[in-house]
């Protein structure tokens, strides 16, 4: 597959949120924002790229019936990195996502890619499709989110779109993310099967 | 590779040093950091509510209570205090405040350390009850605050009764630790 | 909408359009108590709903669904829905914050599952709670009630029945706030339909008279509301005279689509949603929790339907056989 290829793949045709569907955990509970919501995707796009790229260069030299573990310690440990680095140097952001970085580890997108592309694939192969995985995620967060802080609080990243007063709040909390994923997930499917 | 079991140690064994190195160097790299920010936070939140003080009230706090005291004092005299009290009785989880005092017990300000009322409505909580409009204000007050749908004397956030009750309680509370406090600390001095 | 049952079918000149119209003149009394109680706001929102239902129901079918026409008996039930809805709310929303709610009624309770009959959830009872989440400060104020179709004149709000039994419990208080008189007749705060017990029963009879509903539902939630009052100690009479019950137990909790089609399903639906009626007033953050109650008794039917499946013809029951 060509470069760019693998990447738009990751966005568009087998975009994790909209065509996989996996991830739902941190996709409906980071999205009451589009801020947190893309930050969100940024923090999963960086474990995914390390991630893919470790378990890649790593295949050839771990035995089959061990590799779900070896995936998992990989993944695990770049989460610990990301959730150390976040804590000390934008530690607002991390209070804001709160549980939901940790939980990354279980975020089944990462262990998905390992096992269906990174651990068959070569290095570079597997660094870009973490890129384009990584990047559908943070599209489809920033999505998600926009449009619920849109309805549920009249504003977009913080900016006032209209008073909030007006804003039904049932976006930003649990019950909206389910609402706005479905028809969020309706309109992409609508839009890419006519292409 | 072969499955066999010295090549599934090894391999696993491999991978958990290498992966243990490098994050015992992140977290060196990381660690005085980390704490730094949690300290600040606290020392942040005691210094913007409380009135003027000259000593370290980080040294020398004490819980009354159940609520933890951090007592301002400018050369040995009691001039506040931060009060830290945490209260159970919020809509969906903790509510963590740090109250401010004057001397006498009048409410200087305060800062809403945790919560996890409801965005939009609770949450409202860390403008609200300083807002000079209307009778939101608990800024200044000296006595027991409840909210007026309860027959008080301050306007509860519209629509988060629960969460305003909780946040007056939890006040009451600071401010009661309080006094005991000074009361405490005016015969032993 | 389609009405289930095992054959043998009869045929009538019954039809889903007849049976919604008959529902809509039942609700015409306490549409009635709503206008004489609350006056032109009343009207006001009764009206832009009904026409905001009616309309996006159309425009939904023919521009977003693309079918080449909207059917007679969906836009009857659209205009039930904006009836039902209006009768939920206060007297004094705002006009747009009825539109919002119809919006989501029509478009996403209804039209997003594939329009009338595939609906899970009660459309009204669904944008019901949707408003009721949304805008909780415009959705708890309540306009005191005025009479002879007249609004009082300074815009004077209070408390519900429920609310004021949240917060008296079961003291003395609680008769100084109002008489089962007032309740039964309307003359309290509240949603437009729910405070005339009276308007609301006088719609039952005439349900049940034309046979449009049997009394299962509605009794069972009834019961079970008054025998769990009665033994957690709470205020029987406000507590089946107050609040959505009558009306949430009458019209919303019997729409065919969203309730089970068999007797005995209908039985533990309604005790379900008495159950969690009851622990929501007693218990919960909310003084009234019937339409919570209706929405997750809703989305139990189809269970309930499965676990009562009525045996097939000629095939003899268990404890026949036994």
């Amino acid at each position: 597959m060509k470069p760019l290829s693998i990447i738009v793949n990751g966005i568009i045709r087998q975009n994790p949120t909209f065509v996989l569907i996996l991830g739902m955990c941190p996709t409906l509970g980071t999205t009451s924002s589009a801020l947190t919501g893309m930050s969100m995707g940024l923090a999963t796009l960086f474990v995914l790229i390390c991630s893919n790229t470790v378990i890649s260069a790593l295949k050839s030299v771990v035995p089959d019936a061990v590799r779900i573990p070896v995936f998992i310690v990989v993944i695990a440990t770049f989460v610990t990195v990301l959730q150390m680095v976040m804590q000390a140097w934008l530690p607002g952001l991390y209070a804001a996502l709160g549980i939901f970085i940790p939980l990354i580890v279980v975020n089944c997108i990462l262990l998905g890619r390992a096992e269906s592309f990174a651990s068959k694939n070569g290095v570079l192969a597997s660094a870009l499709d973490g890129v384009g995985i990584g990047l559908g995620f943070t599209a489809a967060l920033t999505i998600i989110g926009s449009v619920r802080e849109l309805l549920g609080a009249g504003a977009v990243f913080g900016l006032r779109v209209y008073p909030d007063s007006y804003a039904p709040l049932v976006f930003v909390l649990a019950p909206g993310a389910f609402i706005a994923l479905g028809f969020i997930i309706a309109a992409f499917n609508r839009l890419t099967n006519k292409a | 590779m072969k499955s066999s079991l010295r090549n599934m140690v090894l391999s696993l064994g491999c991978v958990s040093i290498a992966v243990a190195g490098l994050l015992a160097a992140v977290n060196s790299l990381t660690a005085d950091r980390i704490a730094l920010n949690a300290s600040m936070a606290e020392t942040e939140a005691v210094a913007t509510v409380m009135p003027r003080f000259a000593n370290n009230p980080m040294a020398d706090t004490l819980t009354v209570d159940g609520c933890r005291i951090y007592p301002g004092r400018v050369d040995g005299r009691l001039t506040g205090a931060a009060v830290l009290v945490t209260t159970n009785e919020g809509f969906s989880g903790p509510l963590t405040i740090m109250v401010g005092f004057d001397a006498e017990g009048g409410l200087t300000d305060y800062s809403i350390l945790e919560s996890t009322e409801t965005p939009g409505l609770g949450d409202k909580a860390a403008e609200w009850f300083r807002d000079p409009e209307g009778r939101h204000s608990v800024i200044g007050s000296r006595d027991e605050l409840t909210v007026t749908k309860d027959g008080g004397n301050i306007d509860g956030i519209t629509a988060a009764t629960i969460t305003s009750r909780a946040f007056l309680g939890a006040v009451n509370r600071a401010r009661a630790a309080f006094l005991k406090f000074s009361k405490q600390d005016n015969t032993a001095s | 909408m389609i009405i289930f049952s095992p054959s043998p079918h009869i045929h009538t000149r019954r039809t889903a359009a007849g049976a919604m119209m008959h529902v809509i003149i039942a609700l015409l009394p306490a549409a009635f108590a709503a206008a004489w109680f609350f006056g032109l706001p009343a009207i006001g929102v009764m009206l832009v709903s009904v026409t905001a239902c009616v309309a996006f129901e159309y425009l939904i079918a023919r521009f977003v669904l693309g079918r080449r026409r909207a059917e007679r008996p969906s836009l009857i039930a659209a205009a039930l829905t904006g009836l039902l809805l209006t009768l939920n709310v206060p007297a004094g929303l705002p006009w747009w914050t009825v539109l919002v709610g119809a919006l989501f009624a029509i478009g996403v309770a209804k039209m997003a599952f594939g329009g009338l009959g595939c609906n899970i959830f009660n459309p009204a009872i669904a944008a019901r709670v949707f408003l009721l989440i949304s805008f909780p400060a415009l959705m708890t104020v309540w306009p005191v009630p005025g009479s002879g179709f007249e609004a009082v004149a300074d815009g004077l709000t209070g408390a519900t029945p429920l609310e004021a039994l949240k917060k008296f419990g079961a003291a003395d208080d609680f008769s100084m706030f109002c008489t089962p008189g007032e309740m039964f007749m309307g003359s309290i705060g509240g949603s437009l339909g729910e405070v005339s017990a009276l308007a609301l029963l006088i719609g039952f009879v005439y349900l049940l008279a034309v046979r449009v509903i049997s009394w299962h539902i509605p009794v069972a939630i009834i019961a079970t509301v008054a025998a769990l009052d009665l033994l957690v100690g709470a205020r029987v009479v406000p507590n089946l005279l107050g609040g959505g019950l009558l009306l949430g137990a009458i019209f919303m909790a019997t729409d065919y689509v969203t309730s089970p089609m068999t007797r005995r399903g209908m039985l533990i639906y309604g005790v379900l949603i008495g159950v969690v009626t009851v622990v929501i007033r007693q218990w919960g953050a909310y003084p009234e929790g019937m339409s919570f109650a209706i929405l997750l008794g809703n989305g139990l039917t189809p269970l309930i339907n499965r676990w009562c499946r009525p045996v097939r013809f000629g095939k003899l029951q268990k404890e026949d056989a036994v």
